[in-house]
């Protein structure tokens, strides 16, 4: 049986990693290769990078962690954050990226995940979904949740699916950095209307908060950052907690 | 001893270059190319393959008389092979991803989608799943039964003869996830992202 898969996320600038809050007031939390290698270790069933100020800065910091880190870690390593063109993705699978996630250049340019999930295929292909609700919809933001661009989350995740997504990292972000759990509505209703695995993230604060995301919300995997940076609970805690709740997951 | 993985442009090998070279150590070299000579003086290659049937099988006749070593290496040389995913898959005669596709025909049999039963399943099968194995295989020495292993792939792959199954997963359906015909070897997860117990795989192959 398939399992659900935990995901912890680490977001890294200049090579360190950090949390933000909202996507503001950073905190220094610890080297990326050490903290894959720990979250490895634990149990995660995949490690996800996100180079959270890739856009404006200084990208080569992340080829080097992601060199590094899959020199050591042997399970699945998605990374995003900044990837712009065909060229970005080649370079981080070069590095030893499993995935690459794309975020921002999937809304500018559909081209961006038509040629590379070509090129590399769509198991490598994850487009990262950033949604806030407006009334009765949500709408897609870009450039780190800075701008609207007004599109219906919900018709965009299917086109990205027949763009060739292999998966979709849909985050809420009136969710994020808020500790109250998914916007579980949301995860359900792309998970429903897309046939890829859908991975919730945004807004976990406690280990129900990944139960409801897998069970009401539908969700192949569940993404999680700061539970798990602040030592608030390991990965064997989460998954024996999921465990005890019926939901499949690799021990 | 030396392990050559074949290097033919079919997307992103890091990281099984990566889970060989850190099982290998320093006793056994890897090498990374698709010389045609290094393949040959091989003691035993790994084939991988990432995208469609039909991407890995236009980059492998591409280069040329690479399948002609392929096949001189596996069948008249009766050498160890380990296909990894679409590498696995390419053993088939035909491949049904994008348009019909002739493959390397050795353990004949056929690749198609996998039956997402009208959407009751999402593909591609993507994460953990335990294997059932139903034979005793080389690769699967020290490795239980129902261990987890990482998968990704939309397609599977259905020999005739089913005595060359040596595991099974179960998604939509029971997928063959592991082969073994004499020195053909081949898993349809991903050893390289299947953490510990996948390196005892590639562990086991190299010991062969």
């Amino acid at each position: 049986m398939l399992k659900n898969r935990i995901i912890p996320c680490l977001d890294v600038k200049n090579g360190r990693v950090v949390k933000g809050i909202n996507f503001v007031g950073l905190k220094d939390a610890g080297d990326p290769v050490e903290q894959a290698k720990i979250y490895s270790d634990g149990g995660a069933d995949e490690i996800c990078f996100l180079d959270i100020t890739a856009s404006n800065e200084n990208r080569d910091t992340i080829y080097d962690v992601v060199e590094q880190t899959s020199k050591k870690c042997f399970v699945p390593l998605t990374v995003g954050g900044g990837v712009r063109s065909v060229e970005d993705i080649s370079k981080l699978l070069s590095c030893g990226a499993d995935k690459v996630s794309i975020n921002t250049a999937a809304v500018e340019n559909s081209k961006v995940v038509i040629d590379s999930s070509k090129k590399f295929g769509s198991q490598c292909i994850v487009v990262a979904i950033d949604a806030k609700k407006n009334g009765d919809k949500w709408e897609v933001f870009t450039h780190g949740g800075r701008n609207n661009s007004g599109i219906d989350t919900l018709e965009y995740a299917k086109q990205m699916e027949e763009n060739g997504a292999g998966e979709l990292l849909v985050t809420s972000m009136d969710r994020d950095g808020t500790q109250v759990g998914y916007d579980i509505d949301l995860m359900f209703k792309i998970s429903s209307k897309v046939n890829i695995p859908v991975i919730a993230s945004g807004g976990v604060g406690n280990l129900d908060h990944l139960v409801d995301g897998i069970k009401l919300g539908n969700a192949s995997a569940v993404l999680a950052a700061s539970i798990f940076h602040y030592g608030k609970y390991s990965i064997k805690e989460a998954k024996e907690y999921l465990d005890s709740k019926g939901i499949p997951v690799r021990i | 001893m030396n392990v050559t993985i074949v290097d033919y442009n079919s997307g992103n090998i890091s990281s099984v270059i990566n889970s060989f070279k850190e099982v290998a150590k320093n006793k056994v070299k890897i090498e990374v190319t698709s010389d045609l000579n290094k393949i040959k003086s091989s003691d035993k290659l790994v084939l991988p393959g990432q995208g469609s049937f039909k991407s890995c099988m236009d980059a492998l006749n591409k280069i040329n008389g690479l399948t002609d070593r392929l096949n001189e290496f596996v069948i008249n040389n009766k050498k160890p092979l380990l296909g990894i995913c679409v590498g696995l898959q390419m053993f088939a005669d035909i491949g049904y991803e994008e348009i019909e596709t002739k493959g390397l025909g050795w353990i004949s049999g056929k690749v198609s989608k996998i039956d997402n039963q009208e959407g009751k399943f999402k593909l591609p099968h993507i994460g953990w799943n335990q294997i059932n194995i139903v034979k005793d295989s080389k690769i699967f020495q020290n490795i239980e039964n129902n261990s987890h292993m990482y998968f990704v792939h939309s397609y599977e792959f259905v020999p005739n003869e089913k005595n060359v199954i040596s595991a099974t997963t179960d998604y939509s359906s029971n997928i063959v996830c592991s082969v073994e015909k004499e020195n053909i070897f081949g898993t349809q997860f991903h050893p390289e992202k299947s953490d510990k117990i996948g390196l005892q795989v590639i562990k086991n192959f190299i010991n062969l």
